[in-house]
């Protein structure tokens, strides 16, 4: 008695389990990858066009500045950010941030969904509304 | 193999893992190497090899029914069966396998014995069984959340899992949320070291093949916490990158991090090794003679299948060969 059958199930259960990314993707091309989009009007009226800091730096570390933006402000008071480049910011997502980066979902989600990640900048800060959204 | 050299050899050699993969990608640039064929290459060796473990264990027969009997068999009918742990049907040794599985059932038997004195005493150990049940499930809480990096859309399910490991957020650990699961599998994986390094029997009949698992597993989960809480790395790009290997068109995205790398390397080593390990137990214990068989001894006639073929004269037809010889010399005869 060797309970071939057996055997065969369990190999097409684990072939299942360890193909199963590959299964599900199966017939449907790669997504293309999340391209943020930095077209919002007060960009554009930018002469120079950069951010807070370098995009290399704020594309991976943007989280970390945030969260340190929020515990400057919220828990030390302080209000004023001296960026690498001498200039100075005013601490705050919504008024700092979001005015250049007024395009929530063509800019912020756009990565973030990609990724499933889900940031909790809106479990306090209200959600700015965008055209077309409710 | 002494303790000191099997620990040292196993540690050096997951370090010179890690300095492969630092110098392959940080100095020769080997990205496409590190990043695309190495994973195939691991990927394809782990399905091979597990599937040919499968098939040596499944050559061999069943034997005769060995279960380990852990509690009353299958007896008179006032005399109550524990039809779990000394089951006498194939559905009681499925849902006995299914508790081993799920539950490592016979890890939570574990005894210490020692000497108090002159007496020697058996007590209750259950930190084997914990540290082996956080590392198991936090291990793969970790491959389902991974799945956000091969599929997109993500699923529901293993967004939720994600948010629910997610529960905790340590102000000192930046801007991501604590993973619980990050920090049950790194000291489950530190407790089940250490174990082997500080109690002397167990240092005594520990080899290689114990220590590099380990410390392959915890450089593993170290490598993947830095990236997330300290080591910032591209995200989008891995997923670029994983979707691209998932898609059979992979292609390396700019600028992901060498921490990465190493992370996949190390991942990819452990893949490859995984069928010719102590880590096959993933499969094994589904194959095990002592716990998948049901305690059906005397209820069911077992021949064994590796039995040559013995050429057996009946009585049967030792009388027809000599019926008339019988009749003859007056012995009775069973047909006329």
């Amino acid at each position: 008695m060797y309970d071939g059958w057996k055997i065969i199930i369990g190999i097409i259960i684990f072939l299942g389990i360890a193909t199963f990314p590959i299964l599900y993707d199966l017939g449907k091309a790669a997504p293309p990858p999340p391209e943020p989009k930095i077209d919002t009007p007060e960009i554009k009226k930018m002469v120079e066009k950069k951010c807070v800091e370098p995009k290399s730096l704020m594309k991976i570390e943007h989280m970390v500045m945030l969260k340190d933006w929020r515990d400057w402000y919220v828990r030390e008071g302080r209000s004023i950010y001296i960026a690498a480049d001498g200039k100075q910011y005013n601490i705050s997502l919504s008024n700092t941030c979001m005015k250049c980066h007024s395009n929530k979902k063509d800019f912020c989600d756009k990565c973030h969904n990609y990724a499933a990640v889900v940031p909790y900048c809106w479990d306090c800060h209200i959600e700015p509304k965008e055209e077309g959204q409710l | 193999m002494s303790f000191g050299l099997s620990l040292w050899l196993s540690f050096f050699a997951v370090a010179v893992l890690v300095l492969v993969a630092l110098f392959g990608v940080e100095a020769a640039h080997l990205n496409y190497l590190f990043g695309v064929i190495i994973p195939y290459a691991a990927f394809a060796i782990f399905i091979v090899g597990i599937i040919y473990r499968f098939l040596k264990w499944a050559a061999r027969p069943v034997p005769f029914r060995i279960p380990t009997t852990a509690g009353q068999g299958k007896s008179l009918p006032w005399i109550k069966q524990n039809k779990i742990d000394n089951p006498s049907t194939a559905l009681g040794a499925f849902v006995r396998m299914i508790f081993e599985v799920l539950l490592f059932r016979s890890l939570f038997r574990n005894t210490r014995t020692e000497l108090r004195g002159p007496i020697l005493s058996y007590a209750s150990a259950k930190w084997l069984w914990i540290a082996a049940l956080a590392f198991h499930y936090s291990f793969l809480i970790i491959l389902i959340r991974h799945l956000r990096l091969f599929i997109e859309p993500v699923p529901f399910l293993v967004k939720t899992v994600e948010k629910l490991d997610s529960f905790f957020q340590i102000h000192l650990l930046g801007a991501p949320l604590l993973y619980i699961t990050n920090v049950a599998l790194l000291a489950a994986v530190t407790y089940l070291l250490l174990r082997r390094v500080v109690i002397p029997t167990l240092r005594y009949i520990s080899l290689p093949a114990d220590y590099f698992p380990l410390f392959l597993i915890l450089s593993i989960g170290i490598t993947g916490a830095l990236m997330r809480y300290f080591y910032k790395v591209n995200v989008v790009g891995i997923k670029e990158l994983a979707m691209g290997l998932i898609n059979f068109s992979p292609k390396i995205p700019e600028g992901i991090g060498v921490l990465f790398y190493i992370h996949l390397f190390l991942v990819s080593t452990l893949f490859a090794y995984f069928p010719f390990s102590k880590l096959t137990h993933m499969v094994g214990v589904f194959l095990s003679p002592t716990r998948n068989l049901a305690n059906n001894n005397r209820a069911v006639r077992h021949v064994n299948p590796w039995n040559y073929p013995v050429k057996v004269h009946t009585y049967e037809e030792y009388e027809d060969e000599f019926r008339e010889f019988m009749k003859d010399a007056g012995i009775p005869v069973e047909k006329e």
